[in-house]
């Protein structure tokens, strides 16, 4: 249904793509690790393909199952294909899971306010991922890549739980290689192959080469995860103005009006998910906001 | 190296920032330059614990041994970092074997020579165990972290 | 709407409930349904009425905490009560909408969307604060970037017949959120009812041209000075007879910096989560989508549909809900709604209609629960300690 007619979608709220899906078809999947895969898409009806800005995200509908929150993992400058990452958790990401090539899935989006990678122009740039936390972060990672001489140093301080788990492991083994970019890499739990680093994520910010006071920081991870990183980050002498992070809620409607993803007086699909921590400093650390 | 060559190096390690050139020159008594070559253990679980050692560059591995399971790795160490500190806890003993994981060079300190620099000056003392407190605080809340196993979704 | 419209398009006129009827009529032959209260299985709800003797014609609500019963009045008063559980919400933004529906097509789909027209509505007896909560509904669905097209069109085709309130309910605090009980903008008209010895008389203010124009099908009398007086001495009563007040003074701040009180965990054991008060709420918007199949997964829609912070599914990421807690859900929803939304919407959530109140079936007080983080803020406690000192 690759030629499914723009017109057929006509759209609840007036807002292309906002409230009823766009039609886009799997080209390729990949199974990254155990428990996550990769889909590749192309849009069934624009070949422009999806704009977007790094760390933003997509609704992801499979046909009678329902939808799902996605962050974009593609490269922005390629908007032609458009590229998500994902664990199965859930009743959606299981059908996703159990899709074939040329298949189709349903996209709203993008939505929401991505990586701050324009303003962090001239500055040491810190990314900080923890498990499938690298996804939302590798748009911006080929952003700060394809724009290298705008920014600093560039650090990459990624953690997966064991060796097995690393995401997306050829491409950070290609930019290991790169002498304008530091990767480092630690499991929290190694095995008899692994002879990288072992430790949380958060081991690698003090010995980390940026500097603190030039240096914009993006943390995306697990809620707990990313606690401890501005904590580390803070240590090492960073402003909390510096410090990026994504958050993850319910995102339903994408558009700020289902109020499911409230956070304090946040909509996270509409004013984040990417949030400054100088924002959120009030309620980051707060229980069950 | 002669020790005075070796002072500069303690100077800019990042553990000793901010101690005093005195200090800096106590220390330099007891300390001695190390190579390591990969795969060498530096030491075992059990040994006595007489150094500790600042990594100047290269990284090491603490080890713990399970039958079937070989050596698993708790943690790795680097540049900047600092390695043990069971030469400060009676009775001394290591907990678990270090290995080098690739070409290592550090300053070795000599344990029971610290210790007695440290029980004749106490403010040495006391600048030292404050820096260690730190470590073992970052070690600590790492650990905790790592005991929550936060990537593994609760699915 | 405008500030002119703050004051009476035209001079402030009086009419019978027989001119009501007529009016009513001629809303009728314009394509209007009239929508209003009417009572049924001895409670006040909205429906379509076909004229005034369907509006609870002599009776009266009394409310408290968890409690509500009709009781007859001594004259016939067509508006001598406030407001029931359901409110205009209801009529603006269904309880369920559909959004699209899909034909699966081989391993494609398609996407068709019919949504329907939004009918012409007349809603009469539309109370100050519903004006209000209409008002917030107004900037929360259509004032942002985003807006709810179904919400917009419905807007687009109604009319309101508001009415001022002249005998506060027990669960009423209008007068704190400063939203009533004299309706000020937001109507088309606003009807201020006389019951006394010169007879059973309904002043008119108009609000709008639609308002002007509808007034002008009838040969209404003019206001004397003698009922305006009337009617601003009843208001004026009505504002000092609130059955609840809230202090709003600092309110957001001291929600903002009362996160973690205690207090909370007092008003969480008693909280059920049924999620009462923010079906009744006013200007309680969130929504949920549905999404369904037919059985041989030829056919799907989506329907959206109200939906409450109270539920454990609302805030649900993968592993658990983000507020398994009562406690979290009540501040939650209280915070949202009294310090949040100056945040998101620049104003309060909250008009002071008291349903909350009323429907809820333990009796949660917002205002009671807003008194008591007050009395428990610690912020408060050291300046009183300090300036006993």
């Amino acid at each position: 249904m690759a030629g499914l007619p723009e017109k057929d979608l006509v759209d609840t709220g007036g807002i292309s793509g906002m409230i009823a899906p766009r039609p886009f078809v799997i080209r390729r999947i990949e199974r990254d690790t155990a428990d996550t895969f990769t889909l590749r898409l192309k849009s069934g009806s624009d070949r422009n393909g999806l704009h977007f800005e790094p760390g933003q995200f997509n609704m992801l509908y499979v046909f009678g199952v329902g939808e799902v929150p996605l962050s974009i993992s593609g490269d922005p400058a390629k908007p032609q294909f458009l590229v998500h990452t994902t664990r199965v958790v859930g009743p959606v990401t299981g059908a996703l899971h159990r899709l074939k090539t040329g298949d189709m899935v349903g996209i709203r989006g993008p939505f929401g306010k991505g990586w701050p990678v324009d303003e962090a122009e001239g500055n040491d740039i810190v990314v900080i991922a923890g498990g499938i936390g690298l996804a939302p972060l590798r748009p911006a990672l080929y952003h700060l890549l394809a724009h290298r001489k705008k920014y600093g140093r560039i650090v990459l301080l990624y953690g997966a739980r064991t060796p097995a788990d690393i995401l997306y492991r050829r491409e950070l083994e290609k930019w290991r290689a790169r002498f304008d970019l530091e990767v480092e890499v630690t499991v929290d739990r190694g095995d008899e192959s692994w002879w990288g680093n072992v430790g949380v994520v958060t081991t690698l910010v003090p010995r980390s080469p940026f500097d603190p006071l030039n240096a914009v920081a993006l943390i995306c991870g697990p809620e707990v995860m990313m606690r401890f990183a501005v904590m580390a980050l803070r240590k090492k002498g960073m402003n909390i103005d510096d410090i990026y992070v994504s958050m993850e809620r319910n995102m339903k409607c994408g558009v700020g009006l289902c109020g499911h993803c409230q956070f304090g007086p946040k909509f996270v699909c509409k004013n984040g998910p990417v949030f400054s921590y100088e924002t959120l400093k009030n309620l980051f650390n707060k229980r069950e906001i | 190296m002669s020790m005075q060559t070796l002072k500069p190096y303690l100077a800019e390690h990042p553990f000793l920032q901010g101690m005093a050139e005195r200090h800096i020159e106590l220390l330099v008594g007891c300390a001695s330059n190390v190579r390591f070559d990969e795969g060498q253990y530096i030491f075992r679980e059990g040994d006595e614990a007489n150094e500790f050692y600042f990594i100047r560059h290269g990284k090491l591995a603490l080890e713990v041994f399970r039958p079937h399971k070989g050596g698993i790795v708790v943690q790795t160490l680097k540049a900047g970092d600092v390695v043990g500190w069971s030469w400060l806890i009676p009775p001394y003993f290591r907990h678990f074997d270090c290995r080098a994981v690739e070409l290592t060079r550090a300053i070795v300190l000599d344990g029971t020579c610290m210790r007695e620099k440290c029980n004749e000056d106490y403010q040495l003392g006391y600048e030292i165990m404050k820096r260690f407190a730190h470590v073992m605080e970052d070690e600590l809340l790492a650990l905790r972290l790592q005991l929550l196993d936060i990537y593994g979704g609760t699915t | 709407m405008t500030n002119k419209a703050r004051r009476s398009l035209h001079e402030p006129a009086v009419i019978s409930t027989a001119q009501l009827a007529q009016f009513f009529a001629g809303l009728s032959e314009s394509g209007y349904r009239i929508i209003g209260p009417t009572v049924r299985d001895d409670v006040i709800i909205l429906d379509e009425i076909a004229g005034p003797t369907d509006l609870p014609v002599g009776w009266t609500d009394r409310q408290d905490a968890a409690a509500y019963h009709l009781e007859r009045m001594p004259n016939s008063a067509l508006f001598g009560y406030v407001v029931g559980p359901q409110s205009w919400k209801k009529y603006l933004y269904p309880p369920r909408l559909e959004l699209w529906q899909a034909a699966r097509n081989k391993r494609a789909f398609e996407l068709k969307q019919k949504q329907p027209e939004p009918p012409k509505l007349a809603f009469v007896g539309v109370r100050p604060c519903e004006l209000a909560a209409i008002e917030i509904l107004d900037r929360v669905l259509t004032g942002g970037e985003f807006s709810d097209e179904y919400y917009r069109r419905q807007r687009e085709n109604t009319f309101i017949i508001a009415v001022n309130c002249t005998e506060p309910g027990g669960t009423c605090f209008c007068a704190s959120m400063g939203t009533g009980p004299r309706a000020r903008h937001g109507y088309d008209i606003v009807l201020t009812e006389v019951v006394d010895d010169s007879g059973h008389r309904l002043l008119v203010d108009t609000g709008s041209e639609a308002g002007l124009s509808a007034m002008s099908k009838l040969t209404a009398e003019r206001a004397s000075n003698e009922i305006q007086s009337r009617a601003d001495e009843l208001l004026s009563r009505a504002a000092g007879r609130m059955g609840r007040s809230l202090d709003t003074a600092d309110l957001r701040e001291l929600l903002y910096r009362n996160i973690e009180n205690v207090y909370w965990d007092r008003v969480g054991k008693r909280c059920l989560t049924c999620a009462n008060c923010t079906l009744v709420c006013p200007t309680c918007f969130c929504f949920a989508t549905e999404d369904t199949t037919d059985l041989e997964a030829h056919r799907a829609r989506r329907e959206r549909r109200w939906d409450s912070c109270f539920t454990m599914d609302f805030s649900y990421i993968h592993g658990g809900s983000v507020r398994p807690s009562a406690k979290s859900r009540y501040r939650q929803w209280l915070t949202h709604k009294l310090a949040a939304w100056h945040d998101q919407f620049g104003s309060s959530g909250c008009v002071g209609c008291g349903r909350c109140i009323t429907w809820c079936p333990v009796g949660i007080d917002i205002t009671e629960e807003v008194c008591a983080i007050r009395e428990h803020d610690p912020a408060q406690a050291t300046v009183t300690e300090e300036s006993n000192i």
